[in-house]
């Protein structure tokens, strides 16, 4: 049987799965689950980017996602001017002068040796951060004091949300960047801790900066790219329409609107695989996979590895901004509270390891099953459980609590999942070429 | 006096807080480092087992405790902590036979095997929500403190009150015996002997004829014991909740590589210095400051050098600093 074969059906019977949710349960989860398919797949194909050809080991997925996220609210919520006036100003001075400080200390780092340092440095640090703080803090409390319950931030810019996607790309990317200048010449293990911690600090940052995006308060009715179900049951001709199909209009107009969303991400997953795709038939590509595959053999070729493995973070990492922005327009709110490493970072890392790193193609393939298994072991688990146990007495508790934990089979399923790919198939289901 | 009251407030909000969080970290972060030395990679799933130690401890604590059983003005965990000991040792021993053995054999590279402790994370924390549930649970009893804040006043006099809690004392207490006993067993006993041997180079210590098999099985039964007690004084002093276990990782892994990776001594440095620092800059240091600044320049605000929230962004800058300047650690680890 040929690749091409193999993988044709591999991705019929993913399609298959996805029909058969819809068919068995409702075309509404089915959707869902192909929309955040979608979104995983984005991410997946970030990872492997980074994993797939380069072979570094980013474990902080979880905070560019939430990096895209924020960039939602920040370009497409509408300003809020009386906040600006509040402290706007003086809370970029603030910024400016925490950024300026730590270029400072790197610079200073550079120049000055021996005792000089050893004091020159933290004196300087120390003094930049009671300057920092001091322009700061009381632009922050002006800002979260205007109208608390309703905004207490500064807002977006106000621009149509689409422009946000890019804009996700970019502030992940910008921010890889700060990371991977510090961080990417450790070994592979220091670079996952190190990375575990960035993803921490970003997800403690949205939570608790209410100037920049409201923290736990969230950010609600963020704009949508499509239309409102409400605008849709109310228009004449979507109701005729629907009922041509012989559909009632509100299900007709939840459906319409998440096929809305189908098309925009499947539109934004084409461009990113093609790229992918080609930057992997590239000499470029060919580069990166013998840096991975011999670090030392590339350097003494004239590669200068550091310069290539810097990029290609940044890249992978856009990539994760980029689909964590799409999250973000999807869910139409940003909730700092729910990124969670084991459902953002771990779980994408599932995905790419079961899917085949280094193939891009594996890595979609991945992010479509794995995610389809993660909503859909739940009720199968529940209904193992109710097979398992309907022996049992029926106020028996070892009974109710079995059925009860039925929810949480899915982490153990995932790393079940995991173990056995990793022992038995470590390719992945579609193997690098 | 005033000093004196300065000095009192400090250790009952930064000094005594830090010491027994350090000590917790102190036991995590030999545990890491151990499975570093011996194994030679980093252990992700660390952080579960601990939740899976003290979860043990959690349901073994109720049982005695509804069979009326207590050790009077010490908590019950106490008696538990043997089972949750054997229980984690179990499920490490398990866990190497079928899933980790694999890949020792294969000679897999580390990062590959950081990828299998992922999966085994995934089930170790599946396996604890699966058992307790993702929620509090409560299992502290009997006395809750050494000495309470009111007492303290009474027999001193001083403004500022000063509480210890039993939890407290004990994990400091036990951490000190679990350090003992490890540097004993590491430096005295032919086992301790030949799993150093191994640790600081594997193929001299094959040659010299030292069963592979053994030290590693060595390695995580001696895990496992510190794992468990670490968690369960986690959870007896904090909460037992099994998300947070997850969250501890972060700073287990910043002490264990500030002490530098392999070397147990500087895991149990690296421990106090990562608590240290953490409790210090995310303490408000007013109260503290307005006794030992002359009135004048007593501060208006908290004082508090960073919000609460952001300690993981402590463990993570000192493990960036030391990362860059001085990449085996304060005490020489390896860098495999």
């Amino acid at each position: 049987m040929s690749d091409t074969v193999k993988n044709t059906l591999l991705f019929a019977c993913m399609a298959l799965l996805i029909l058969g949710t819809g068919f068995v349960q409702s075309w509404n989860s089915a959707l869902f689950i192909l929309n955040m398919g979608l979104i995983s797949a984005i991410m997946a194909l970030g990872v492997n980017l980074q994993w797939g050809f380069a072979g570094l080991f980013n474990v902080g997925v979880m905070g560019f996602v939430a990096l895209g996220g924020l960039a939602v609210v920040l370009t497409s919520m509408p300003p809020v001017g009386e906040a600006w006036a509040a402290g706007g100003l003086r809370v970029l001075g603030g910024l400016v002068i925490g950024a300026a400080t730590i270029v400072g200390a790197v610079f200073l780092n550079k120049r000055l040796s021996g005792r000089a340092r050893l004091i020159g440095l933290p004196l300087f640090l120390i003094v930049g951060f009671f300057v920092y703080r001091f322009v700061f803090d009381p632009a922050v409390e002006a800002i979260e004091a205007v109208n608390p319950a309703g905004t207490g931030y500064l807002g977006g810019l106000g621009l149509p949300v689409l422009l946000a996607w890019p804009m996700g790309g970019l502030l992940a990317a910008g921010a890889a960047w700060l990371i991977g200048k510090t961080a990417l010449g450790l070994r592979s293990d220091y670079l996952a801790i190190a990375t575990l911690g960035i993803a921490e600090i970003i997800i403690a940052v949205l939570k608790n900066e209410d100037w920049l995006g409201r923290g736990v308060k969230n950010v609600n009715g963020l704009p949508r790219p499509v239309p409102y179900e409400i605008d849709l049951q109310k228009s004449e001709s979507f109701i005729k329409s629907a009922e041509g199909f012989g559909l009632d209009p509100v299900t007709a107009s939840t459906l319409f609107v998440k096929l809305g969303y189908s098309v925009l991400f499947t539109i934004v997953l084409v461009v990113i695989f093609v790229m992918a795709q080609a930057a992997l038939k590239s000499p470029w590509g060919r580069m990166m996979r013998a840096i991975r595959d011999n670090e030392v053999a590339a350097e003494a070729m004239g590669k200068n590895v550091t310069r290539r493995h810097l990029q290609i973070f940044v890249l992978g990492s856009a990539v994760c901004g980029i689909a964590g922005a799409m999250l973000t327009t999807l869910d139409g709110q940003l909730t700092p509270g729910t990124y969670q490493p084991l459902r953002f970072t771990f779980l994408i890392w599932v995905m790419v390891i079961v899917g085949g790193s280094g193939n891009n193609l594996g890595a979609v393939l991945g992010g479509f099953l794995i995610w389809w298994l993660w909503v859909e072991v739940e009720p199968l688990g529940h209904w193992a459980m109710e097979f398992v146990t309907s022996g049992m007495a029926e106020d028996s508790a070892l009974r109710n609590h079995l059925i009860d934990s039925a929810a949480h089979m899915r982490l153990l399923t995932m790393g079940v999942i995991l173990l056995l790919v990793l022992r038995f198939s470590p390719r992945g289901l579609i193997p690098e070429r | 006096m005033d000093f004196l009251n300065g000095f009192v407030a400090l250790s009952n909000f930064v000094l005594i807080p830090a010491i027994a969080y350090g000590s917790q970290l102190a036991l995590g972060a030999l545990g890491v480092t151990l499975i570093y030395g011996i194994l030679r990679f980093s252990n992700f799933a660390h952080g579960d087992t601990m939740a899976f130690g003290s979860m043990i401890a959690v349901l073994v604590t109720w049982w005695f405790q509804g069979m009326g059983l207590s050790l009077g003005p010490l908590p019950t965990a106490l008696l538990a902590l043997p089972f949750a000991i054997l229980g984690t040792i179990a499920l490490l021993l398990i866990t190497d036979r079928t899933v980790y053995r694999f890949y020792r054999a294969q000679k897999a590279k580390p990062v590959i095997l950081v990828i299998v402790s992922m999966g085994v994370m995934f089930i170790m924390n599946g396996l604890v929500r699966f058992i307790i549930g993702p929620n509090d649970q409560k299992f502290l009893d009997g006395e809750r403190f050494i000495i309470s804040v009111r007492e303290f006043k009474q027999m001193t006099g001083l403004r500022e009150g000063l509480a210890i809690k039993t939890t407290q004392g004990l994990t400091v207490v036990v951490a000190v015996i679990c350090v003992i006993a490890l540097f004993w067993f590491l430096n005295r006993t032919r086992t301790g002997k030949s799993m150093r041997a191994y640790s600081d180079n594997e193929d001299l210590a094959l040659l010299s004829g030292i069963n592979p098999e053994r030290v590693v099985m060595y390695t995580w039964m001696i895990v496992g014991a510190l794992t468990a007690i670490a968690g369960t004084l986690y959870g007896l002093d904090k909460t037992f909740k099994p998300f947070v276990y997850f969250m501890l990782l972060l700073p287990i892994f910043a002490s264990a590589i500030v002490g530098g990776l392999g070397s147990p001594l500087g895991a149990i440095a690296g421990g106090f210095i990562v608590a240290f620092s953490e409790v210090t800059i995310t303490y408000a240091w007013k109260k503290v400051l307005t006794y030992w600044m002359p009135e004048s320049l007593e501060p208006d605000g908290l004082v508090q050098l960073l919000s609460t929230d952001y300690k993981f962004a402590v463990s993570f800058v000192i493990l960036i600093v030391v990362l860059l300047f001085k990449p085996t650690g304060i005490f020489k680890g390896k860098s495999v």
